[in-house]
């Protein structure tokens, strides 16, 4: 809402004293929420005064007409003599007032004027258009003035109001009051304690109601309240006057015609949206009903629309007229030609309007203010100061008879402890405050001390109070939120952060500390992701949740991996000159159930949820896991001084996984497995120990050359991804083993096998037969070549062994060496090295 | 080793004999003296003051003499064993100040060769401001809940007061999710971090005390201050006797141990659905603490001149939300806040457009290193 603070001042006696900021910041304290004060015009400086033109020369050989005009304006630019200025425009003759910008003004967007030779003349300034002043829309000419407006070289600023403070509040939706200049009123004059005078307290009617045009509401639970006027012979050619465009321009409303421009004024003034139709348009008694099935109406944007059972319909006997309080039909519409106009006033149901115009995709200054909620005892009085408006502006004729049908919403008191505001608060204020304060607001107190509560009806134009905190509210804001004291909270003793928490910052920081930056990439997917990934077609991941309305149509899909987005954050870092990139993410995969219900229930909000009611809800939510996903690219570790680099291998990904688990203390044992968008012979599943029950948390490894391909990425890009639920789900309470202080036997072994067989198998078998006096197991050099043939390799390992409470005699230690490697051999066919 | 009952003429130890004696001492002192390294130095030492270096051997001959000789011969022995000794921790001095001064400075290297082998990481920064955040909150005993992304809409809309043909249900931007079939699956990417409010509720034992960080969701375009992903903290207390200005003290807490004390906080009536009265709440600049307001020649870029910095949502928890939640609003009131994350990380730190959150660039998180 735009609210022009000299048309505000008319309803609202503010100090003179009290700029457009002072009163900005009262208003933002009391809960409006001005954006911005526009300074309108502050870019207009220098000589504009009111001129009259007194002869005309038109000036011909040049492109198009111009006109060399001698103009008059009095005493303005000292002289006394007149002005001559060229003049492009032909809408004004001899004789007429016009806006003149003399030399030394500036006009908007910094244009100086001066004398300056133009047309093979000297033109001494400028006749003004009203869009050169930024007075409002209109390329049509240059503004004529009506006879008698003012004196030639009279200062046009304040005749014109050149200069303007606007204040454009955003009007959040319990407010739909403040979409006026009524509203906005009111709250000026209450955080002031100045007088209000109510535009809305016009003698409405000398008869009951009666004798206007024929209606009738087929339901007033659609319509509280449906008031028609009308007048006859009306000017469709008289002209709005300047007073009015100027004002409707400023709170940014075109100024279309006469019989138009007073519905918007009203609208704008009273907050009360209006209709104007051609009476002569319109066929027969006029019914307000919901709208029948396949109904069409051709609205004034020229589109037709279908209308729903749901909408509320203005229809004659030819049918649909309007969308009621969203949009006029075209047919109705009134045009230049009009001269008996229907004025009509209305009071609909919000939660219709609001449906109607997100289903019609029809937002407009009604729309948005029938479902904030509009004043339900306002309506005669809109449709009467409109009708008197066309009257006395238009030349019209009011019609003593008029329609008024229904009696708005009836307001029921709400009781409400006197100290229930301060109790919201932590203020104490006092009785006759809070009294006070309601009142002031518009409510009906009553002070029933004898129960010690309040009985309090909010006015018609307030329905968003519905509840006594609404009315705390009211007291609160207006008794200034800066006054409530800051007191600590006083929470009991906290239990900290869950494991689960503090898992996922240890993880966070061990990969950071190995390396990884933590990228946070967004969650959307394409179908095209998952065929870059090489995913198959009966592949789980491709089983995604997909979002009605995308930012993006190629990305409709929430993510079942976190590896694409990582992939092309790696792709963006290397296209910025970062070739050596490790990257990791921790967040949610949303994994659709496909047992799930086809819908989330919505239940009931006047009670707390049965158990069964929030299983059905939590049944149709997706499962969302949280994965953890790395990706490396180039070196590992950069070449230097020292020597040269290590690429990122197959190997640095299966670490990094494992550095998640050990920072949940979790061990991960590993297999080769081949899986998509892995490289099929150098992919490792990853697994942990649930319970005793080994449970795959996620894959590690290089990735497939056609995905390194189709993503862009560096040669040999590697890749994890792990599930961080399970890992955590694996943890266990770590025991304090038992520090042995006698001397630990090393024993070397070299087995050679078959190079199929994995080292893991090895040294498991190594493990099993070395027995408990084995400390530990370390593979230290894989041997291939001649000397030990084709397809078999040579393992040497680093066996250490100690015993709780002796030192090792040579024979046990040589003994367990030997179980190891006959446990090996058995196993896994491994033989000792000669 | 000698036994009591042998006996030997004190004579025949020749050993023992005051010039041998010298004899040996001078050897040992000459040997001292002509080691050229260290390294001499401790072979001297073993072979002249060694447990088998003729002066120790000597030593052990002395019990062999005559109790009346043993006096005399254990002097000569002692006395020049210890000049000995005291020559090799002489000499011992002078070869370490001669390596000290040569060899220690032929070694040198430069020590300001670069040594980052080893790459660096870092987390990201909204991940590690949304922890500081919390951490604030946690310190005064709030703990921290949690809830889905993907989220009913019943949890991010109804439970919350957001009634369906409301204004307010359609000014949240929200993506909506697709059933199977293609039609409403009553589902949300939800829109703010308040449906954790009713999780906490419903899963809690009252009084709850909790802040919830994570992600939200709107339908957004990215640019300078726009993200359709962003993050926020949310804040629930719900206790007996809770008004507003236990709502400020937290909020004060929050800002003073996120940005410095000192710092003014201001509450704006404002509305959202969930919470009555709403307050949108601002924190004093903590760059120009108020100075730029009206101040054409000190402009300060963190508050737009403006002298406040807007930090997020707040009021008295809606005694709706607390019905809709099963919570007894006779005896427990509440209330809640709504703080971004980003605009946290933009004001403290600097961060200038929201593409930099987003886009992972390494620069850009590196940083910030591994706390903030
Ligand atoms: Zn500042």
């Amino acid at each position: 809402m735009r609210v022009p603070v000299s048309w505000l001042r008319e309803y609202v006696d503010l100090p003179a004293d009290v700029t457009a900021r002072d009163l900005a910041a009262k208003l933002i304290a009391a809960g409006l929420e001005v954006e911005t004060v526009d300074e309108v015009g502050a870019d207009i400086t220098g000589p504009i005064v009111i001129g009259r033109v007194t002869a005309i020369e038109e000036l011909t050989g040049f492109k198009k007409p111009i006109r060399y005009c001698r103009v008059d304006v009095g005493a303005a630019n000292d002289s006394g003599d007149p002005q001559y200025i060229v003049c492009g425009a032909r809408n004004f003759t001899e004789g007429d007032l016009v806006v003149t910008a003399l030399p030394g003004a500036q006009l908007p967007g910094g244009f100086a004027i001066s004398a300056r030779t133009t047309y093979g003349k000297v033109s001494e300034g400028m006749i003004c258009s009203a869009a050169e002043l930024n007075l409002w829309d209109d390329h049509t000419g240059i503004i004529v003035l009506p006879e008698g407006f003012a004196e030639p070289g009279a200062d046009a600023y304040g005749l014109l109001g050149l200069r303007e403070d606007v204040l454009d509040i955003a009007v959040t939706p319990d407010r739909g009051y403040a979409l006026s200049m009524r509203g906005v009123a009111r709250e000026a004059a209450a955080v002031y304690g100045a007088a209000f005078r109510d535009p809305a307290d016009v003698p409405t009617a000398s008869q009951a109601s009666g004798g206007g045009y024929p209606a009738s509401v087929a339901d007033p639970a659609i319509c509280s309240r449906y008031v028609l006027r009308t007048v006859t012979g009306f000017d469709p050619e008289a002209a709005t006057p300047l007073w009015m465009k100027r004002r409707l321009a400023l709170t940014g409303v075109r100024s279309i015609s006469l019989a138009v421009d007073v519905t918007n004024y009203v609208m704008m003034e009273l907050g009360q949206p209006l209709h104007a139709w051609d009476r002569a348009r319109l066929r027969g008694p006029i019914e307000v009903r919901l709208a029948r099935k396949d109904e069409q109406l051709e609205t004034l944007d020229h589109v037709k629309r279908t209308l729903n059972p749901d909408d509320i319909l203005i229809t004659d006997e030819s049918g649909p007229i309007n969308i009621a309080g969203v949009m006029g039909g075209l047919a109705t519409e009134i045009s230049a030609t009009s001269t008996d106009v229907v004025i009509e006033a209305a009071h609909f149901t919000d939660t219709h309007i609001a449906r109607a115009s997100r289903r019609h995709q029809l937002s407009s200054e009604s729309s948005r203010r029938f479902e904030r909620g509009v004043d339900s005892a306002l309506q005669l009085a809109a449709a009467t100061r409109a009708v008197r408006l066309l009257a006395e502006l238009g030349g019209a004729e009011v019609d003593p008879g008029y329609t008024d049908i229904g009696h708005g919403v009836a307001r029921e008191p709400i009781p409400m402890a006197a100290d229930h505001p301060g109790r919201v608060a932590g203020v104490d204020y006092p009785r006759d405050r809070v009294v006070a304060r309601l009142r002031e607001v518009g409510c009906t107190v009553v002070d029933d001390e004898a129960a010690d509560s309040l009985l309090v009806t909010p006015p018609s134009w307030r329905p968003d109070l519905t509840d006594r905190n609404d009315l705390a509210e009211e007291v609160i804001r207006y008794e200034g939120y800066e006054n409530i004291p800051a007191i600590a909270p006083r929470a009991p003793a906290g239990r900290g952060l869950t494991d689960g928490q503090r898992l996922r910052r240890t993880v966070g920081r061990s990969l950071a500390g190995a390396g990884f930056v933590e990228v946070l990439s967004y969650p959307f997917l394409g179908r095209r992701d998952f065929d870059k990934l090489q995913l198959a077609a009966d592949d789980g991941r491709r089983s995604a949740l997909k979002l009605v309305n995308p930012l993006n149509d190629d990305e409709p899909l929430l993510r079942t991996t976190l590896l694409p987005g990582l992939l092309k954050t790696l792709v963006r870092n290397v296209g910025r000159g970062f070739g050596d990139v490790a990257l990791f993410e921790m967040g949610l995969v949303y994994l659709p159930g496909a047992d799930a219900p086809e819908k989330a229930p919505i239940l009931r909000v006047d009670r707390g949820p049965a158990p069964e009611e929030l299983a059905s809800v939590e049944a149709a939510i997706p499962h969302q896991p949280r994965r953890v996903g790395a990706v490396l690219a180039g070196d590992r570790e950069p070449a230097g001084w020292w020597g040269p680099g290590r690429a990122a291998v197959w190997a640095d990904a299966i670490e990094a996984a494992r550095e998640v688990g050990r920072a949940a203390g979790v061990e991960m044992t590993v297999k080769a497995d081949q899986r998509a968008p892995w490289h099929p012979g150098r992919c490792a599943a990853l697994y942990v120990s649930v319970g005793g029950v080994t449970r795959l948390v996620g894959h590690a490894g290089e990735l497939h050359p056609r995905v390194v391909q189709e993503y862009g990425l560096p040669a040999r890009t590697v890749a994890m991804e792990v599930e961080l639920d399970a890992i955590e789900a694996a943890r266990t309470t770590a025991r304090a083993p038992e520090i042995s202080a006698y001397p630990v036997a090393t024993q070397d072994v070299a087995l050679v096998i078959d190079a199929s067989i994995p080292v893991s198998e090895v040294e498991e078998a190594l493990r099993a037969g070395a027995g408990p006096l084995l400390e530990s197991v370390r593979l230290f050099d894989v041997y291939t070549g001649e000397q030990v043939g084709e397809g078999r390799r040579s393992l040497a390992y680093s066996l250490r062994f100690r015993a709780p409470d002796r030192t090792l005699k040579a024979e046990e230690i040589a003994t367990a060496r030997d179980a190891a490697v006959a446990a090996a051999g058995e196993r896994t066919g491994a033989v000792l090295r000669g | 080793m000698s036994a009591s009952n042998n006996s030997y003429d004190p004579v025949e130890v020749t050993s023992l004999h005051p010039d041998e004696v010298a004899r040996m001492r001078d050897e040992a002192l000459a040997a001292i003296a002509g080691a050229a390294s260290l390294a001499d130095l401790k072979e001297v030492r073993l072979a002249h003051a060694g447990d088998r270096s003729p002066l120790a051997l000597a030593n052990r001959e002395i019990g062999a003499l005559q109790p009346t000789a043993r006096a005399d011969a254990g002097k000569r022995v002692g006395g020049a064993r210890r000049e000995v000794s005291e020559a090799l921790k002489a000499r011992q001095a002078v070869l370490e100040e001669e390596r000290d001064s040569r060899v220690l400075v032929e070694e040198a290297v430069d020590v300001t060769l670069p040594w980052d082998r080893a790459p660096r990481g870092a987390r990201h920064p909204l991940t590690t401001v949304a922890e500081r955040m919390a951490d604030i909150f946690v310190g005064m005993g709030f703990e921290v809940a949690e809830g889905p992304e993907v989220e009913a809409e019943w949890f991010n809309f109804d439970a919350l007061n957001f009634l369906p043909d409301h204004p307010a249900r359609t000014m949240q931007d929200t993506f909506f999710v697709e059933s199977r079939t293609g039609g409403e699956s009553g589902l949300v990417l939800r829109t703010h971090t308040s449906p954790v409010q009713i999780r906490a509720l419903l899963g809690r034992e009252l009084p709850v005390y909790v802040v919830a960080p994570g992600k939200t969701f709107r339908t957004d375009e990215l640019d300078a201050t726009h993200s359709p992903v962003f993050h926020q903290l949310e804040g629930l207390v719900v206790d007996e006797g809770i008004t507003l200005a236990h709502l400020r003290g937290a909020i004060d807490a929050f800002v003073e141990g996120m940005f410095g004390s000192g710092l003014r906080t201001r509450f704006r009536p404002s509305y959202f659905p969930f919470t009555e009265p709403s307050a949108e709440v601002d924190m004093e600049c903590f760059v120009c603490r108020g100075a730029s307001v009206g101040d054409p020649d000190r402009p300060c870029r963190t508050c737009s001149s403006e002298g406040w910095i807007e930090l997020g949502g707040c009021g008295v928890v809606n005694p709706r939300v607390l019905t809709a939640a099963g919570v007894d609003t006779g005896r427990y009131s509440g209330w809640a806040f709504g703080l971004g994350v980003e605009r946290t990380l933009m004001f403290a730190h600097g961060v200038q457009d929201m593409h930099d959150m987003v886009e992972g660039d390494v620069r850009f998180t590196s940083a910030f290193g591994m706390e903030i």
